[in-house]
């Protein structure tokens, strides 16, 4: 819990996140999220459906713009830069999305040179050589001449991570990234992500409903609820946390239904309130 | 309760003016974003994406010449037959060579060229985009510091003024050649006595006039498919609401621009 708050304008984590709020229209999805991420650090943010977990993903790297607070990614804040300085922080993070959002026109090997070819002057050689390097970390090998219609949902999540490393990243952010895929080869994403960070010590943020994976890759967890941050601590600590809340994901326990048959009348009835 | 309906009325009148003016505003700034990767860009180390224009050519231009011939030169017979209707009283049957040509290059050409290409192209730009969107792939475009407007609408933007122009003249000279069936058929015409009393009747301007509404209309029709796809919203079912939406929008404001380029052609000659 004890995350400190260093002086706004030179925060040292890689990233800090300062009284965070996120609105839709007129619905606010964030009400001042708070939290800091070392380099080299894993942090897993976990939340149920609706928890704002994913907009929270999405403000970090910067698709959704909040409504106030600061975001500061290697001493940048993202939400008050121009969209130039914007992409130049973009070029050093990576994201895998949860449908993999590889360009379907385009083959597994030109999908993960794409941002080589965009922002870099190297020769084709050169970024070909790259691209099957990227794609034998991730267990690739050989597919870079694969449309991504031609592999599995397992294959797909390797690629846009392939790509993801494309820029040789600092920062790597995953959206659900066992989501619709079986035990085994979520698991196996499991594995390329705890392969990558013992490798090249990237910080890595990883928004998850899935326990047992968070549990696995995490260094530290963040547990968010209808907003709000709930908890935030190591394995262990969120192991043994005594909060209701945190149990209640946790031991995945289901949300109490509406209690006694009066209360239930007056929801349908549309006259709901709360007991005294 | 009278007067509270006035102004309801009146406060949805407004709100409609509102929306269409922002959505006017959108189209503008992605016209400008887009025709600023196409001509500022390449100066500034932007490289143009030739490539993709290239094979967006193929698909908005060469391959919509089938079917534009055909549409566009049935059009022509269908004009000289209407005004050989009229001319024929007036024992004027020579007149229907310029009748066909003039409202060929002036009108007829650039607009029916423009309806084929919103229904070919437009469509299809705002389908691609749109999904691209549901599929996270703007998004990512986006997380990789790749512009989708420089990415995706810039090749498009550039296809389109170039092919537009082209189709237009390849639409005038079928639209031409129909005519000429009905004058060499009916009208004691030889092909080249049509032919050539069509070019005699044309000037540069009625064929530049055209050319000029075909390169704003290939403007609207990307700005509106490629916008109607980038705001797409969650879900397949949007995509054929993107799509039917550029369809419908694009038609509208192309005979609006039309409306207001053979406007200002008019006072402009005549001043």
């Amino acid at each position: 819990m004890d995350q400190g708050h260093p002086s706004l304008s030179e925060p040292k984590a890689a990233i800090s996140v300062r009284d965070l709020r996120v609105s839709y229209g007129e619905i606010e999805i964030l009400h001042g999220i708070d939290f800091d991420v070392q380099a080299g650090e894993t942090l897993v943010i976990l939340g149920g459906s609706g928890s704002g977990k994913s907009t929270l993903l999405r403000a970090l790297v910067g698709l959704e713009k909040p409504s106030s607070g600061q975001i500061w990614i290697n001493g940048k804040d993202i939400a008050a830069v121009s969209t130039s300085e914007l992409y130049e922080i973009r070029k050093k993070t990576g994201m895998s999305f949860q449908g993999s959002a590889l360009f379907g026109s385009m083959t597994v090997g030109e999908n993960v040179a794409l941002p080589l070819r965009e922002h870099t002057k190297l020769e084709d050689s050169t970024i070909e050589i790259m691209l099957r390097l990227k794609l034998e970390q991730v267990g690739l090998a050989g597919f870079e001449y694969h449309l991504p219609s031609q592999l599995s949902g397992g294959m797909k999540k390797r690629a846009a991570v392939a790509r993801a490393l494309a820029m040789d990243p600092e920062i790597l952010f995953f959206d659900e990234p066992s989501a619709g895929l079986d035990p085994i080869i979520a698991a196996g994403i499991d594995q390329l992500i705890l392969e990558l960070k013992k490798a090249f010590h990237m910080t890595i943020i990883v928004v998850t409903h899935e326990l047992a994976s968070a549990f696995l890759i995490a260094d530290r967890l963040v547990l968010i609820d209808k907003g709000n941050i709930v908890a935030i601590g190591t394995v262990d600590e969120m192991r043994s946390s005594a909060q209701p809340r945190v149990r209640q994901f946790l031991d995945r326990v289901p949300e109490p239904d509406v209690e006694g048959e009066l209360d239930y009348l007056q929801t349908l009835t549309g006259r709901y309130r709360r007991r005294a | 309760m009278a007067a509270e309906n006035v102004m309801d009325v009146v406060s949805q009148i407004g709100a409609g003016v509102t929306d269409s003016l922002a959505y006017l505003g959108s189209l503008a700034m992605l016209g400008t974003r887009a025709a600023y990767y196409t001509f500022v860009g390449p100066f500034q180390g932007k490289s143009l994406r030739l490539q993709s224009a290239a094979s967006q050519a193929m698909e908005v231009g060469v391959r919509a010449l089938p079917i534009l011939s055909l549409i566009t030169f049935f059009i022509g017979l269908i004009l000289a037959l209407q005004s050989a209707y009229e001319l024929n009283k007036l024992g004027a049957m020579n007149l229907v060579a310029k009748a066909v040509a003039l409202s060929m290059s002036r009108e007829l050409g650039p607009l029916i060229t423009a309806i084929v290409v919103i229904g070919r192209s437009g469509s299809a730009f705002a389908a691609e985009i749109g999904t691209m969107k549901v599929t996270e792939e703007i998004d990512a475009l986006e997380v990789m510091a790749i512009s989708p407007v420089h990415f995706l609408v810039a090749p498009k933007f550039l296809a389109m003024i170039v092919m537009l122009p082209c189709l237009t003249i390849w639409a005038n000279t079928m639209g031409i050649l129909g005519g000429a069936l009905f004058g060499v058929t009916q009208a004691d015409f030889t092909l080249t006595r049509y032919m050539q009393a069509s070019i005699e009747s044309l000037y540069l301007r009625d064929i530049l006039s055209g050319l000029i509404k075909s390169v704003m209309f290939g403007v609207t029709i990307t700005a509106v498919g490629c916008l109607e796809g980038l705001s797409t919203g969650g879900g397949a079912e949007q995509v054929g609401r993107s799509t039917t939406k550029a369809v419908v929008v694009s038609i509208l404001l192309v005979v609006v621009v039309d409306l207001v380029f053979t406007a200002a052609f008019f006072f402009l000659g005549n001043g």
